[in-house]
């Protein structure tokens, strides 16, 4: 067996031993089921909630505004990433902000935006936006900052207009860059988003878990709480497996 | 971009944009108070004001030492386990390889829906608040320090052996130094991330500390409280990372 085929499957037996741990724990009694309820028990009630469609709505409303703040996140922090390495001089003052970015505990400002927008989900979508943006912002700069210089001089010799070396050279070059700005910014607007709920909002997935705890109503929320972790696991194995595939086409290339 | 002619001219020039950027976030702000009113957001000046006369009270004081309490258990916990686990995983090799993609995969899950199980684990209080640190912190410090240590040149192990240096020390005058600059960034993120999870924590299950106070303030719809706590904690947040990332650019620059 080679060295990395015993690395995935001594992971995926640590990953499966902590599940059958953590259910014997629980059906021994040495857990306390108000605590934590068995891993296959959180399974049943996740299929029953799916099956009874009552959670359909929050699915919905939470990947909609997941996805806006994504997207506007990925779009403005593209174009911000573009013009601050266009433009030196303002890109040396704002480093500091850059830096320091994610060291502002950006949750803290939810309450306010609420006070600003209303309870509903425009406060998501901002806080989501806020914290992904930085991330595509910095991606980006790091991406056009490593376009091989031979690169754009082969561009400027064979004559390609502004437009088509952008598209042809800087891209592409930039790419890999790009993509981890992607996945960072898709996981943050998930992360922000559904704090957001969760702290103080009308519905979705994160209010649905908070509301499930006040009610002590444990299966719905364990089997929300792993629905939740399943999304955002399956959502970033599918970006890396993704990524190492563009990673290993431009090795060959 | 032409090199500064003075170093002490290329200061005053980050001074200056330093200044510059304050002042248009200032802007900005009163722009935005004119625009939604003082229902939604206080002026800067009254931010200030009110941030002053809050300094003068006792009980805001409680408040900020039960989240200084908090926070500082946390980040402790969190540089200690971090460091600790970083190490092993990063000296013996299998056991990093198969650890790490679980810590990245724990990494950008959203933390916050296991905040129920914190409480349910460890009721309501300290060691929830202090927990719910952790997780948020440890595991940058882990991945850090485990990058470190997996990364050291073997070249700098190899020559601490032909000076027949002791284990000890060739842990204090070899391995620390190699490690060192990785481990202030990751003891920089990681600082960044368990306030983080202490602030969330008390924003939900907790009746003291700053988090609770924001809440508090939007609940009985005191923005003044909120916007005041919110400026306090930023300008926290900021000062506190500024010191590490000078920290960090030294440790990393001397190498």
């Amino acid at each position: 067996m080679s060295r990395t085929a015993a690395v995935a499957w001594t992971r995926a037996a640590v990953i499966v031993g902590a599940v059958v741990l953590v259910e014997l724990l629980c059906h021994s009694g040495v857990i306390d089921p108000l605590t934590l309820i068995p891993p296959s028990e959180m399974a049943l009630a996740l299929a029953d909630l799916v099956a009874s469609g009552r959670i359909a709505d929050d699915i919905v409303q939470t990947f909609s505004t997941v996805a806006t703040a994504f997207a506007l996140s990925v779009a403005a922090g593209f174009l911000a990433g573009a013009l601050l390495h266009a433009l030196p001089r303002v890109r040396r003052a704002v480093d500091p902000l850059l830096a320091s970015y994610y060291a502002i505990p950006f949750f803290v400002f939810y309450p306010l935006l609420i006070a600003l927008f209303g309870l509903n989900t425009i406060p998501l979508v901002v806080i989501g936006f806020v914290f992904a943006t930085a991330a595509m912002v910095i991606s980006t700069l790091n991406g056009l900052d490593r376009v091989p210089p031979v690169l754009v001089k082969a561009a400027r010799m064979l004559h390609l207009s502004p437009a088509r070396t952008i598209l042809l050279v800087t891209l592409p070059a930039a790419a890999p860059y790009l993509f981890t700005g992607l996945k960072l910014a898709l996981a943050y607007s998930f992360i922000g988003v559904i704090a957001g709920e969760f702290i103080l909002s009308g519905g979705g997935l994160g209010f649905s878990i908070a509301f499930a705890y006040t009610n002590f109503d444990n299966r719905t929320m364990y089997a929300l709480m792993l629905f939740v972790l399943a999304v955002a696991t399956v959502m970033n194995m599918g970006l890396h497996v993704w990524e190492q595939r563009l990673l290993r086409r431009r090795a060959r290339a | 971009m032409r090199a500064p002619a003075h170093p002490s001219s290329a200061l005053e020039g980050r001074a200056l944009d330093g200044l510059v950027l304050v002042a248009l976030f200032l802007a900005a702000w009163q722009g935005l108070h004119a625009y939604v009113g003082d229902s939604a957001l206080t002026s800067p000046l009254q931010t200030l004001l009110y941030a002053a006369s809050l300094a003068g009270r006792p009980t805001f004081w409680e408040h900020v030492r039960a989240t200084l309490i908090a926070f500082g258990c946390a980040v402790a916990l969190s540089i200690a386990l971090g460091i600790v686990l970083g190490v092993v995983l990063g000296a013996r090799r299998f056991a990093g390889d198969v650890a790490e993609p679980i810590l990245v995969a724990l990494y950008t899950i959203p933390k916050i829906t296991l905040y129920p199980l914190m409480l349910l684990v460890f009721g309501l209080g300290l060691s929830a608040k202090v927990a719910f640190g952790v997780i948020h912190g440890v595991i940058p410090i882990i991945l850090f320090a485990l990058n470190a240590v997996k990364n050291i040149d073997p070249v700098l192990v190899r020559s601490a052996r032909v000076m027949r240096l002791t284990p000890w020390q060739t842990a204090a005058t070899v391995l620390a130094p190699a490690v060192m600059p990785e481990l202030v960034t990751g003891v920089r993120v990681g600082f960044s991330l368990t306030m983080l999870g202490v602030l969330i924590g008390e924003m939900f299950a907790s009746q003291r500390g700053l988090g609770f106070l924001i809440i508090n303030g939007i609940s009985l719809h005191n923005v003044r409280m909120t916007t005041a706590v919110i400026l306090i904690i930023v300008v926290f947040a900021i000062a506190a990372n500024g010191a590490l990332l000078a920290l960090d650019r030294r440790v990393h620059h001397a190498r």
